[in-house]
């Protein structure tokens, strides 16, 4: 378990000391900053759309800090040749694994409880509350849903030769699932087979990464979800993600480094 | 030791035919039908036609503001949301909503649908209501459909729709009456003589400033304009459903605004007409009976009282 720390540690630090997260932030906070500043029909208590662009741009911001960070952790790894002094401490290669995704997911949920918290400010400033439940909801759903797709990125950065190429099909991936996932099993209902059987089969085997979506709920003030529900689905999160790091522990521990 | 003399003439060479060739190129630029930055508008410039796609797509983001988020998808059944609800209960606008508003999602088709639905808006609601919480205290909150609509019309001037609706709810639940009038007249700007436009204007005039004669003056307007647009359009699309809905409207209010002003025989003419585009004439004709009674009273009271 230190090992895994200690390997998690040095990706914080790294991504700490990289400039994807600031550049990033620092754009959400002029982007609402000046969406903020406008004023409609003089009425100065219309909040929900600087909401929902606010969350639109911490929930594009955090998929690429998790997919940008963690495609290159392997890779570059090996492009260095730092793996090698890695695996000879000793370190299996599972713990590297499971610290490589430790480090970008801690990374991941740092980085959106700054989002989260600019995000509170800004709406406290013109709504005057703080519904820290739906926050709270909302942050760990949304660290949950990266936790599978750093997972992902880690398996595809194993299976993919070239880091742009994961880069390009893990948000592909991710962007589609989060837009049609919920959709695939009725879209199948309405196909011919084959298609209908594959588009079943698609919707059955893929993250449902949607689920973790809650903009809406916090956008236009619903009540929290249940909490039952809402630990079953952090559940599901983490069946995923264990799943997806399974795999990845399959694929890398036949891989030849060179 | 190289001169640079040449080069240097020949950049200024090049700079002359550059700027040269722009001058000329512009020139034709300008007079091109397809230059969109005649008008100075950036949006324009850039979207150019694409403009009203995008117009149409923030109108029905209000409506989904409306509802909290609760909104068909393009995979879902719309037939419930054709006519956006929150056009709707202006009143100004027909409904071509059919099938029940609440069920477009449908039962659930398995365990992770039934699941998914917790994270989503899942009960059919509108913000003049109260919104989810069904408080109607909030009702206020109807306001947050308006950047939205704002956005819609700057993209699309000619939807007249954008301003109907943005001045109702800007009079009706913000107070702001004055600015719900500006809307209005900004719709005509674009849109000189728009029947609905008047309407709904005229309708400020009736229902916040209870100036009757202005708001007669309006409807009237926007009587004539209904007919003259229609001149020498074929009936199917003169009595079609929108707009036999809109002279339906401006009939029954001047007829409305009759009754109030004592003009009980001004009323029955008005109502008269209105039941040849109504869809329930019957209803119509019921007024009708009535206001022909009070005209009874009225024409008799002045012999009784002289009498």
């Amino acid at each position: 378990m230190k090992k895994i720390f200690a390997i998690g540690n040095v990706v914080l630090l790294e991504m700490y000391r990289r400039k994807d997260f600031y550049v990033l932030f620092i754009v959400t906070a002029l982007i609402t900053a000046v969406m903020g500043s406008v004023t409609f029909f003089n009425n100065a208590q219309i909040v929900r759309y600087l909401k929902a662009i606010s969350l639109f741009l911490i929930w594009a911001s955090s998929l690429f800090i998790a997919i940008g960070a963690t495609a290159r952790q392997i890779p570059a790894e090996r492009e260095s040749r730092t793996i090698f002094p890695l695996m000879a401490k000793p370190v299996s290669r599972a713990q590297m694994l499971v610290g490589k995704f430790l480090g970008c997911w801690l990374a991941c949920g740092l980085a959106l409880v700054i989002f989260y918290v600019f995000f509170g400010c800004i709406v406290a400033a013109r709504e005057h509350q703080w519904p820290l439940a739906n926050y709270f909801q909302a942050w760990s759903l949304h660290w949950a849903m990266l936790g599978i797709v750093v997972a992902m990125t880690l398996f595809g950065s194993l299976v993919l030769t070239a880091v742009s190429s994961n880069l390009t099909i893990t948000f592909i991936a991710t962007v589609a699932i989060l837009l049609v996932g919920r959709y695939l099993h009725k879209v199948a209902l309405s196909m011919t087979e084959p298609s209908a059987a594959i588009f079943t089969g698609l919707y059955y085997v893929i993250p449902h990464l949607e689920l973790f979506d809650v903009r809406d709920l916090i956008v236009q003030d619903w009540p929290p979800v249940p909490w039952g529900i809402w630990l079953i689905a952090i559940a599901y999160a983490a069946v995923y993600t264990g799943l997806l790091l399974l795999l990845s522990w399959l694929v890398f521990r036949k891989k030849v480094l060179r | 030791m190289k001169t640079t003399r040449p080069f240097v003439l020949l950049l200024l060479l090049l700079g002359v035919l550059c700027s040269g060739l722009a001058a000329k190129i512009d020139c034709w630029f300008v007079r091109w039908p397809g230059n969109h930055e005649a008008s100075f508008d950036p949006l324009d410039v850039m979207l150019g036609g694409g403009q009203k796609l995008f117009a149409t797509f923030f109108y029905r983001e209000a409506d989904v503001y409306y509802h909290s988020g609760y909104y068909p998808t393009i995979f879902d059944n719309r037939g419930a949301f054709e006519t956006a609800h929150m056009a709707e209960d202006t009143g100004a606008i027909a409904s071509h909503n059919r099938g029940e508003e609440g069920g477009f999602m449908g039962p659930p088709l398995d365990f992770i649908d039934r699941f998914n639905r917790h994270f989503i808006p899942n009960r059919h609601s509108h913000l003049d209501e109260g919104g989810p919480t069904d408080d109607l205290s909030k009702s206020g909150e109807v306001r947050e459909i308006l950047p939205w609509l704002k956005i819609s019309s700057e993209l699309d001037p000619e939807d007249i729709q954008t301003y109907i609706v943005t001045a109702y709810w800007l009079r009706t639940r913000m107070g702001q009456v004055a600015e719900g009038e500006r809307v209005l007249r900004e719709g005509l700007r674009y849109n000189p003589n728009n029947p609905q436009l008047l309407y709904e204007l005229g309708r400020v005039y009736y229902e916040n400033y209870h100036n009757l004669p202005r708001a007669r003056n309006i409807w009237e307007a926007a009587v004539r304009s209904w007919y003259a647009g229609m001149a020498g359009k074929p009936d199917s699309e003169k009595f079609s459903f929108d707009n036999k809905f809109l002279l339906e409207q401006l009939q029954t209010h001047l007829a409305l605004l009759e009754e109030d002003a004592g003009n009980f025989s001004a009323a029955i003419t008005h109502l008269e007409q209105a039941k040849t585009v109504s869809p329930s004439p019957a209803e119509l004709q019921k007024q009708i009976e009535e206001l022909k009674e009070k005209l009874a009273a009225q024409t008799n009271a002045p012999a009784a009282t002289t009498r």
